[in-house]
């Protein structure tokens, strides 16, 4: 998918949005949103009072109810229309995405072999648990597993990032996406989904809106909403026996069903009624904005609750690569020496640690690589078993690994690690970095000798350090979670800023380290992208699985990162948090206006009965009718206003909650209750100056 | 106004936070069943009321039992002290020989009684047997308090328990408030107001030289728990104006800190139940902040008087050394305007409803705050047990907005508020306004209805609107003027009264119950925090918003307009 960055107010989008607002009138439509439905009742019920006063039987002046009439109507399009702009967005991103889904034609196997007897199907033929054979040029035609073969494939049709990526049976890299193009050699792919039903069905069909659910919190808010609603009903439907009664004693005439249904369309909540579905279509856009496809609404709401955050060292607090910073000689070695054979061993080793140990010895010591094939030597890679790595040279071999590794080494061959190359790797370890032992045997059969240690250092990525005291401020914990020993992980979380650590972590620690903070009370949020993650994925609040990472973790988390970026979990959390905060912005702003609409309508609305209550027209308004027109006119535009701020959401800076509490409190409430008296104010000189009132 | 008068005020809020302290204290000592020495004297009777009631008091009740045990409870009460009342003349210690009371009022009256309204259609001097007023009215003014309490302290458990399904026993929570919290302060009152010269006797009415027949009975006794419980149905017709039921400033003072004590105390408890006292504190501050503002708005109207009599010539409406000053219409020389103010304020924020003066005779506004007040859906303390838990209603809702612009689903003391909660809290919300609006929306088009008003215009639609505010929301003071001993009065009322109580009561027994079975999230920077001056002033916000919202335009048609129309009127 190529990223879509929309302008907000992009033009096709707009009229797109507008038709879409008409369209949207419909009852079974409105029926959704119970606020906007009684709107939409309301507007049905002056247009029935306008054509009744234009017949003869007037309840008010036939142009007023018209006027109320048509603003009624433009609130419940505005309303329409906000929430047909954030699909619009959506569905223009999921055009995109269809454009990658073509039919392909498939090589289906009889057996998961390349030999194995073949049929060409349709890619829509294909069900789960099929094999297909896919050569380079070729789309891959569904989501699956690579069971044989490696190939690069180009997966921008899904990611956006052209450069190609490796994909091979078993381990990690074994997922593959329907779409997506094979580029060189060739894959045999065991089908894991159905039609309809891959990844990229799943991604269009989130991004439509078209499997929206309403999420909890949205649910309960509508709820609050439509109980408000129900109480602006039963307060302007009891005006009317109020103001009869006050008619009967003291003269006037009972106020007007026009006035009543204009006052209560002003006190419902309409503002964020009209605006909650729009704004979180909008969340969910930001997401896919951010290049994050979730699988629910709720995920996006569960970001904004986290309060740890697991993140994984390599990659996302340190760069990848650890590099080689310093040789540390045993006692009595010289440095050149260590520094010659370290490097000596590292010639071949393609790592990056490898490469820079191969540069710190040229340009400390002026030692320059030398090719291999020249020195007869035979590199010895590394491996889970020995877990060191080395080189045979033709009269002595040499091996660089980790403490433990290398005196297994030198036990098998009668020597003891010295006590004090023990104490120095220990001191480098506690200062965060990596110590790599090196060690020399002479062939045939001499005593192995330690000739000292390499320091490698994780470089700790820049700006870092900053984001964790956000996140801090905003009550979020981090943990980093790293393979290293519990020293060099102290040094490295105290380098970063991280509040804690799991050192020498196992997947089944992560697992262990999620029931553990969830039984505290607190909810956990992690990346992850290989097969044994897929556990602590399944188990963590907010789960991001890698693109990149196999099937089983994407299955198991209920995101998807098509960046493969670890860091992106900070952004997610924001967004998670900002889409939360733009709805209660919104619902108190809708409040806090009600205050000053009271004003303007009360005093007119009984101007006849109790013309004493004209003391409540603090905005001194011109005419009764004016003043009702002003509010009704106001309540519409602002809906219109505050769609940029919904779709957008709201602005904000990482603080804790209590001062997030006071900016949005004083910003939204208090704003709420000033901007519609300068509103209404000013609707009511400009209706003044056209001479409508 | 005078520094007298602001001084009078304040003392009350000085003092009401030290005594509240200690009996949270206690409060939550006897709640984990150490009643301490006075468990060594009631013990034996607590024991053999669970004896009584076998396996009920066992064990823990889900919020369903809870609720039928409740409810249960509460019918029983009804039909007793409606069974009372019709068979008045047959029963002994009626020295003056009352009749049986007609059925809509013996029903309005027992429904007012249990459901801790106390609003009253009849006069207690002239209606009610001791007895009656004893057994009934008395016995239930002590067991719809602990009722409230009850339901309180599940709505507690709801919060402070997590992963579980008991909110308690009902029958436990109700024999521990009556025993060791309730029966002892209404004993220790009724001494101190027997001691200040509150009648307390079964003797027959005297008659004087001249043939006045003098009311009497066992006031001090019904009296304490009247204020204790927030019940508020006084023994006299004239309520806390009568100078038998409240003879002296010291004693007026006391009953305005017996009806706050404990709704005090319950904001207290919660903090300490739930294991972070700021929390109760907050409350209580919150409260109390509103209680203080509308005390002294009501002073201040009240001091300033009415204008069309201050400003004709010759008249001193000033305060002087002689005389208060302002408007004394309605009001016990005895106290004045500041007490009556504070006692207004107090007996509506509080569901009590006592009154010392006639709340009829204030002047539009003064008369408006205690209606405001009631419209705060008795959340400023409220009345006792039930006071706390609607607040912790309204604690939902704010937080629940609160929580959205911080960045994070809405959470209170870490349990988060979703759709149920919601529905519940919706359902309280809704259903005041309905109690209140609908049957006055009915009351103002129906001719039968508006017969019993004492005043034309704005005042008598002030005098509806108050007193279905004061049935729906469980408070039962009476604003005066509206004479409702009509059939129409007495089962509309009863019904409003019902709902108010029960329709509340319920959801708030759902929300404890689904609460509970939560986990309780850990708190940290990045949630909202609810203790704060900033949240409380927030709360404030969110009660006086809702309050003002729904009821800004009843009040504009009636209060507010009156008010308006003295002030323009006058040259």
């Amino acid at each position: 998918m190529t990223r879509i960055r929309h302008t907000l107010y992009e033009p096709r989008l707009l009229r797109e949005a507008t038709l879409a607002a008409v369209r949207k009138l419909t009852p079974r439509q409105q029926w959704r949103n119970p606020v906007m439905f009684t709107v939409w009742i309301g507007s049905l019920g002056t247009t029935v009072l306008w054509l009744t006063a234009v017949t003869g039987v007037a309840d008010a002046p036939a142009d007023f109810t018209l006027a109320v009439c048509l603003w009624l109507w433009f609130t419940v399009l505005f309303a329409n229309f906000a929430e047909a702009l954030a699909e619009g967005r959506g569905k223009a991103q999921a055009d995109s995405l269809r454009r990658s889904r073509t039919q392909v034609q498939a090589l289906r196997l009889q057996a998961p072999q390349r030999e194995a007897g073949s049929e060409r199907v349709a890619s829509s033929a294909l069900r789960a648990g099929d094999h297909v054979l896919v050569e380079a040029g070729e789309l891959i035609p569904g989501d699956g597993e690579v069971v044989a073969g490696i190939a690069s494939v180009n997966e921008a049709a899904i990611t956006g990032e052209s450069a190609p990526v490796i994909r091979e049976a078993g381990g990690d890299r074994s997922a593959v996406t329907g779409g997506t193009t094979v580029l060189s050699d060739w894959l045999i792919v065991r089908i894991t989904s159905n039609p309809g039903e891959s990844f990229l069905d799943r991604m269009i069909a989130l991004v439509e809106g078209a499997q929206r659910q309403r999420t909890p919190n949205e649910i309960a808010l509508a709820i609050l909403l439509a109980a408000l609603t129900l109480v602006f009903l039963l307060v302007t439907a009891t005006l009317l026996p109020f103001s009869q009664y006050a008619a009967t004693a003291s003269g006037g005439a009972a106020v007007s069903l026009t006035v009543l249904i204009a006052l209560f369309v002003c006190l419902a909540p309409t503002t964020i009624g009209g605006l909650l579905s729009a704004i979180g279509i909008a969340g969910m856009d930001r997401m896919i904005q951010a290049n994050v496809i979730a699988t629910s609404g709720r995920a996006i709401e569960a970001a904004g609750d986290v309060d740890v955050l697991l993140l994984d060292k390599t990659g996302t607090i340190t760069l990848g690569n650890r590099q080689a910073t310093e040789f540390v000689p045993a006692p009595g070695v010289a440095v050149e020496r260590l520094a010659d054979a370290a490097q000596l061993a590292s010639l071949a080793d393609e790592t990056p640690e490898g490469r820079s140990i191969v540069v710190l010895a040229k340009e400390r010591h002026g030692l320059r690589g030398r090719a291999l094939g020249a020195l007869e030597a035979h590199f010895v890679p590394f491996s889970a078993q020995t877990r060191m790595s080395g080189v045979d040279l033709a009269q002595r071999e040499i091996r660089k690994g980790a403490v433990e590794a290398i005196a297994a080494w030198l036990q098998q061959h009668g020597r003891e690690l010295p006590a004090a190359v023990r104490e120095a790797a220990e001191t480098v370890a506690r200062q965060g970095a990596t110590p790599l032992i090196v060690a020399e045997r002479p062939l045939p059969g001499g005593r192995a000798e330690v000739l000292g240690l390499v320091r490698l250092k994780d470089i700790v990525k820049g700006g870092i350090r900053e984001r964790f005291a956000q996140l801090r401020a905003m009550g979020i914990g981090t943990v980093m979670i790293t393979g290293d020993n519990a020293l060099t992980a102290a040094a490295i979380a105290a380098e970063a800023g991280v509040d804690d650590f799991l050192a020498e972590a196992r997947p089944e620690d992560k697992l262990a380290l999620i029931r553990r903070l969830q039984g505290e009370g607190r909810l956990v949020a992690m990346t992850g992208d290989g097969t044994n993650d897929a556990p602590a994925l399944a188990q963590a609040d907010v789960a991001v699985a890698m693109n990149s990472g196999t099937q089983a973790a994407k299955e198991a988390g209920n995101m998807v990162d098509l960046d493969s970026n670890p860091t992106k979990l900070i952004e997610i959390v924001a967004i998670g948090k900002q889409l939360l905060m733009t709805r209660g912005a919104l619902t108190t702003f809708s409040l806090a206006n009600d205050i000053a609409k009271y004003f303007a309508i009360i005093p007119a609305a009984f101007a006849g009965t109790y013309p004493a209550l004209g003391a409540l027209n603090l905005m001194h308004l011109a005419t009764p009718q004016s003043a009702l027109l002003s509010a009704v006119i106001f309540n519409a535009l602002v809906i219109v206003a505050l769609i940029p701020l919904a779709l957008r959401g709201v602005a904000w800076r990482p603080a804790s909650a209590s001062q997030l509490l006071r900016k949005h409190l004083l910003l939204y409430g208090l704003g709420g209750v000033l901007v519609p008296f300068v509103g209404i104010k000013l609707i009511d000189l400009l209706l003044v100056g056209l001479g409508v009132a | 106004m005078s520094i007298n008068g602001f001084a009078q005020i304040a003392l009350f809020f000085l003092i009401l936070p030290l005594l509240a302290a200690p009996l949270a204290a206690w409060m939550q000592r006897l709640y984990a069943g150490d009643a301490g020495w006075l468990g060594w004297l009631l013990g034996p009777l607590e024991r053999g009321i669970y004896h009584v009631l076998g396996p009920l008091a066992d064990g823990e009740q889900d919020w369903r039992q809870y609720a039928v045990s409740v409810l249960a409870f509460s019918l029983f009460g009804v039909a007793a002290v409606f069974a009372l009342q019709l068979m008045q003349a047959w029963l002994p210690l009626n020295p003056q020989g009352m009749s049986a009371v007609a059925s809509d009022l013996a029903l309005n009256t027992a429904v007012s009684f249990v459901t801790n309204t106390n609003w009253q259609n009849y006069a207690g001097e002239s209606t009610l047997s001791p007895l009656v007023q004893m057994l009934g009215l008395g016995v239930q003014n002590f067991l719809s308090a602990a009722t409230g309490l009850a339901v309180m302290l599940a709505l507690i458990r709801g919060f402070s328990r997590e992963r579980s399904t008991g909110l308690g026993n009902f029958w436990v929570d109700l024999t521990r408030s009556t025993l060791y919290l309730l029966l002892p302060l209404a004993l220790l009152l009724a001494l101190l107001l027997v001691a200040q010269g509150v009648v307390q006797t079964f003797a027959a009415y005297p008659t004087t030289s001249d043939g006045q027949s003098i009311a009497l009975g066992p006031v001090a006794s019904q009296l304490a728990i009247k204020h204790l419980g927030t019940n508020g149905g006084g023994f006299f017709n004239a309520n806390a104006a009568h100078p038998f039921e409240n003879p002296t400033p010291l004693t007026d003072f006391l009953l305005v800190l017996a009806q706050t004590l404990i709704p005090a105390a319950a904001a207290l408890l919660f903090g300490r139940l739930v294991g972070d006292r700021r929390q109760g504190r907050m409350l209580l501050a919150a409260m109390l902040l509103v209680l203080a503002a509308a005390a002294v708005a009501t002073y201040c109207a009240e001091a300033a008087g009415n204008p069309r009599i201050t400003t004709l010539a010759g008249v001193d409406s000033q305060p002087r050394e002689a005389m208060p000053g302002g408007n004394l219409e309605g009001k016990e020389l005895r106290f004045g305007i500041a007490r009556s103010a504070l006692f207004a304020t107090a007996t509506t924020a509080t569901s009590t409803g006592a009154v010392d003066s006639q709340h009829d005779a204030y002047t539009p506004l003064g008369g408006l705050v205690p209606m405001v007040l009631m419209q705060f859906s008795e959340t400023i303390l409220g009345g006792v047990g039930s006071g706390l838990y609607g607040m912790l209603v309204f604690v939902v809702l704010a937080v629940f907005v609160a929580g959205l612009m911080v960045g994070r689903t809405p959470e209170y003391l870490g349990k988060k508020i979703e759709p149920f909660e919601m529905k519940m809290t919706a359902i309280v919300v809704l259903l005041m306004p309905a109690l209140v609006l609908l049957p006055t929306a009915l009351a103002a088009v129906l001719p039968t209805a508006l017969t019993a008003l004492g005043n034309p215009a704005a005042h008598g639609f002030s005098e509806l609107l108050y007193a279905f505010t004061s049935m729906a929301n469980n408070n039962g003071s009476a604003f005066g003027g509206l004479s409702g001993n009509t059939p129409f009065y007495n089962l509309l009322g009863a019904a409003v009264m019902l709902l108010g109580r029960f329709g509340t009561l319920l959801p708030v027994l759902a929300l404890a119950g689904h609460l509970a079975a939560k986990p309780r999230l850990a708190l940290g920077a990045g949630t909202l925090p609810t203790h704060t001056p900033l949240f409380a002033g927030f709360l404030i916000g969110v009660v006086i918003v809702v309050g003002a919202l729904t009821f800004f335009p009843a009040l504009a048609l009636g209060p507010l307009v009156e008010q308006l129309q003295l002030w323009q009127a006058t040259p």
